[in-house]
């Protein structure tokens, strides 16, 4: 890194010395532009949040209804403290944004989450032209190549109807932010009931106010006892995977999308019935490409196989450095932190007096 | 190969056994007797020899796929298994297979034996242009064998069975000994005659359970026979036709590398087949395990090493006699005869009947088996008075009741990530012991016994905490203290401690003690037998 840079790692996050903010800080800070609602990305107790208005709903369900969140539409600058800022799509979750920041004539991206495969649950990704491009790694070996989106629901999709047909439920373990949602679009509602934990159901929410399509889902806690639940779907967060909850669905068959499905012994090792290969994040040739089309001079690798990527680049002639953030990627760490945002949302709710799902 | 890859990725899908037997079965039902064989003999783990160096494969699939050999090192070091890195790595393919798995075994796999590089690298690549990724990865799973997809022998045995309309045990036995994947051999495999053909073959070997908890609850002592339990390799030696067969328990024809116990083979009765244990043996004393490994892998055998390991076979049970199948009699009956046939054929010492452990109690029979680990055994055998001898590992007539292991508390100072089922994690511990002069010293490696969360917790810390990186070996800052388990404990110049032990696993995490009150070396060298 260098002492004139546009942004600097510091212990809250990355600081923006010029405007005066910090971009995804993961400790609390007086203003935080955030690149999506995760809990690795947005955490609690900010002052101020800048995010996207696309993202506005599913940031408030997280930071509860107390947080001060201006909404800025993408593509839309806003000046702050003399620094051009600009939220742009990224593909991730719904709502996810890049963001631009221009500060005598130098222009620097931070792409938090992203993909660029299509997604029917938020606004596709849009490459940004930028001097300095700050992205994550997660999937930063050539080993993971999504398959096509169309392909992997099919599977899904196909596994639901043959669970229905033995007289089984199926448990499809993804985020409750984001994965579940994408889920939910692709499943076929004529092949059975969909559920959805708690988590999940309430994020549904945000994004059906935000006009996104989804089927028809109830949640499935409020479905009586002793009900047969042989040929639903039911949608939950991973860390549903063998707990009592889970299994009063039984007979049934669990499953779960995510990227690391790529590699058999990670499924394996879960113990689980299907592994779906579904992420939300890039994969080595989206990430290589969207890397390109930046046309950045200067390319910040952080979390996830950083140092391959930064060799990879470096060897192709591209200045890449490695730089070094709280941020987890897909995985347990991030389930666990997502699940722990979750509580900690609704214990705040119970303090401001609501009342939750 | 189609049929063959879906079978392979339906076994890889589920844990449930009964969907497995049933993928097996519909597999055996509709596969043409050449691809049957060929899949049983893949499945149960056998494997033509590597027919292409592994270093080759990688090195034609990382041309082939445009990485450089470094970013091939770092994806294999996510997966854990070359056959399957390569796979992922290859550039997308639009084709698929429909020759049967027997062509592409018969004449692509078994030709490149002997083939120059140039032409291997050409067949390679021309197989993997052909496939879909699935039959790919299957592809090269049986050039570089290691075939695990948690299907064990029994799995395809009961598959067989069920698919042929023929008794598993049948089954089981003739998948013994030496054979060819032929459509011959699937034809006599399932054949509903019990009439036997090849004369070398061994039965399956019976296995036991460990005791969990009081052996009391195994009822009366009176209903049991104790022996003790030889830490040797597991053995059948056969005399039939006028020749002898030294089977190993992992179906390895042995007979050469111990002649000591072949030349027995002459004065055994015409169809005899004896379970016994191969022990390394002096002077009347059992030797250390590590003294046997002197001899295991070794084809030819010197006089030196005769003269310094020599071994005898501990007689445990007659399977068979005068040709007949004694497996179904009681098994003192099978004792007598066998005590009976080695008193006959004995050479000095050379066939040792297997003694017994008598006590009237319980009590008294756990006080011998404390004296187990000074005459080098691991504990006791149990076999139920009156039992049959099983097929395979059956829960109920026999047991062994190991001695307590030894326990150390230990730090863990470097990890490695598994492979297989545990590539992307470190899994594989190196745990050290303060040495006379307060530094730690690495004595052990172990790679089980911690739960799957733990795993992650330990996975986790390491990722935090690295100090240096040695090829795929991380230090990590010395914090975590772990008890292991290990069952031997001996004296070895090659290691760095001094020390070597048997079975190393993890009994539990010490969450309750700082890395400064692990046990020391010292302490650990008060365990090594006088």
């Amino acid at each position: 890194m260098n002492a004139d840079d546009l942004l600097k790692p510091t212990d809250a996050g990355l600081y923006c010395e010029a405007g005066d903010f910090h971009v995804d800080p993961w400790k609390p800070v007086p203003q935080a532009v955030v690149t999506h609602a995760h809990a690795d990305h947005a955490c609690w107790g900010c002052g101020r949040y800048l995010g996207s208005e696309e993202g506005e709903r599913v940031l408030r369900v997280r930071m509860g209804r107390e947080a001060v969140i201006d909404a800025l539409p993408y593509g839309s600058p806003l000046d702050v403290n003399g620094v051009r800022v600009s939220l742009h799509p990224a593909g991730h979750i719904l709502g996810s944004a890049q963001v631009r920041l221009e500060h005598r004539g130098r222009v620097w991206v931070v792409s938090g989450d992203y993909k660029v495969e299509p997604d029917a649950t938020c606004t596709p990704f849009e490459p940004v032209r930028c001097d300095v491009f700050v992205t994550e790694s997660t999937f930063g070996l050539p080993i993971y190549r999504w398959p096509s989106q169309a392909a992997v629901f099919d599977e899904i999709n196909a596994w639901w109807r043959a669970n229905r047909d033995a007289g089984k439920a199926s448990l499809l373990l993804g985020y409750a932010l984001g994965k579940s949602q994408r889920l939910l679009s692709g499943l076929d509602p004529s092949i059975g009931p969909i559920y959805t934990h708690g988590a999940v159901e309430k994020l549904n929410r945000a994004y059906r106010e935000g006009g996104v399509a989804l089927p028809p889902t109830s949640y499935a806690g409020a479905a009586m006892k002793g009900k047969g639940w042989a040929g639903a779907m039911i949608v939950a967060p991973p860390s549903a995977h063998g707990t009592p909850w889970a299994r009063k669905f039984a007979p049934l068959s669990t499953g779960i999308a995510s990227g690391w499905m790529t590699i058999r012994g990670t499924r394996r090792r879960k113990a689980l019935d299907r592994g779906f290969v579904l992420s939300d994040h890039v994969d080595w040739p989206g990430l290589l490409g969207s890397i390109e089309s930046t046309g950045a001079s200067r390319v910040l690798v952080t979390h996830g196989y950083t140092a391959v990527v930064v060799r990879y680049l470096r060897e192709r002639g591209i200045a890449a450095e490695a730089l070094a953030t709280r941020y987890e990627g897909e995985g347990d760490a991030q389930d666990r932190a997502e699940a722990e945002a979750m509580e900690e949302a609704e214990a705040q709710e119970v303090d401001a007096g609501g009342t939750t799902a | 190969m189609r049929d063959f890859a879906r079978l392979y990725a339906a076994l890889d899908e589920t844990t449930r056994t009964g969907e497995k037997v049933e993928a097996l079965t519909r597999y055996f039902e509709q596969a043409p007797p050449a691809d049957a064989a060929w899949a049983v003999y893949f499945l149960i783990g056998r494997k033509p020899k590597q027919v292409v160096p592994s270093k080759k494969i990688r090195e034609w699939a990382a041309a082939e796929a445009g990485v450089p050999d470094w970013l091939f090192q770092e994806s294999y070091d996510a997966v854990g298994d070359v056959a399957e890195t390569v796979a992922l790595l290859l550039p997308p393919s639009e084709h698929s297979t429909d020759l049967p798995l027997a062509e592409w075994v018969e004449n692509r796999l078994l030709p490149l034996r002997g083939a120059d590089e140039e032409a291997q690298r050409f067949a390679m690549l021309d197989a993997w242009r052909a496939m879909d990724r699935p039959q790919r990865f299957v592809w090269n799973k049986l050039i570089s064998g290691g075939f695990r997809v948690g299907v064990s022998q029994q799995l395809v045995t009961r598959a067989l069975g069920k698919a042929g309309g023929v008794d598993p045990t049948v089954v089981a036995h003739r998948l013994m000994g030496d054979w060819e994947p032929t459509p011959e051999f699937i034809g006599r495999l399932l054949a509903a005659d019990s009439a036997d053909s090849d004369h070398s073959r061994p039965y399956p070997f019976c296995l036991a359970y460990g005791v969990e908890g009081d052996p009391a609850a195994l009822g009366s002592v009176d209903d049991w026979v104790a022996e003790w339990k030889w830490d040797g390799i597991r053995s059948q030696l056969i005399r039939r036709g006028g020749d002898t067969f030294l089977w190993s328990r992992g179906e390895e024809l042995v007979t050469d590398r111990y002649p000591e116990i072949a030349t027995l083979g002459a004065s055994l009765p015409e169809g005899t087949a004896i379970d016994g244990e191969i022990l390394p043996y002096l002077d009347g004393t059992p030797l250390p395990f590590a003294q046997l490994q002197r001899r295991i892998g070794r084809k030819t055998v010197g006089k030196t090493i005769l003269a310094e390991v020599p071994v005898v076979l501990i007689a445990y049970d007659l399977l068979e006699s005068d040709g007949r199948d004694l497996r179904a009699e009681p098994f003192e009956a099978r004792r007598a005869r066998l005590a009976e046939l080695v008193a006959r054929v004995d050479r000095p010492g050379r066939l040792i009947l297997s003694p017994t452990v008598v006590a009237d109690s319980w009590e008294a029979m756990a006080a011998a088996r404390l004296a187990a680990r000074s005459h080098q055994s691991e504990g006791l055998m149990l076999k139920r008075r009156g039992s049959p001898y099983h097929v395979g590992r059956k829960r109920g007539d026999w047991w062994k009741w190991k001695v307590d292991p030894f326990t150390v508390d230990a730090v863990l100072t470097a990890a490695q990530r598994g492979s297989g089922k545990r590539a992307s994690l470190y899994t594989d511990y190196t745990f050290s012991v303060w040495d006379d002069d307060r530094r730690l010293v690495p004595f052990a490696k172990a790679y089980s016994g911690l739960t799957d969360a733990e795993i992650a917790r330990v996975d986790a810390f390491v990722r935090r905490n690295m100090v240096e990186k040695f090829g795929p070996v991380r230090t990590v800052k010395p914090e975590l203290v772990f008890e292991l388990a290990f069952e031997g404990i001996q004296r070895s110049p090659r290691h760095k401690s001094g020390i070597a032990v048997r079975f190393p696993r993890i009994l539990r995490w010490r969450l309750d003690k700082p890395a400064e009150e692990a046990d020391t070396l010292e302490s650990i060298r008060g365990m090594l037998p006088a």
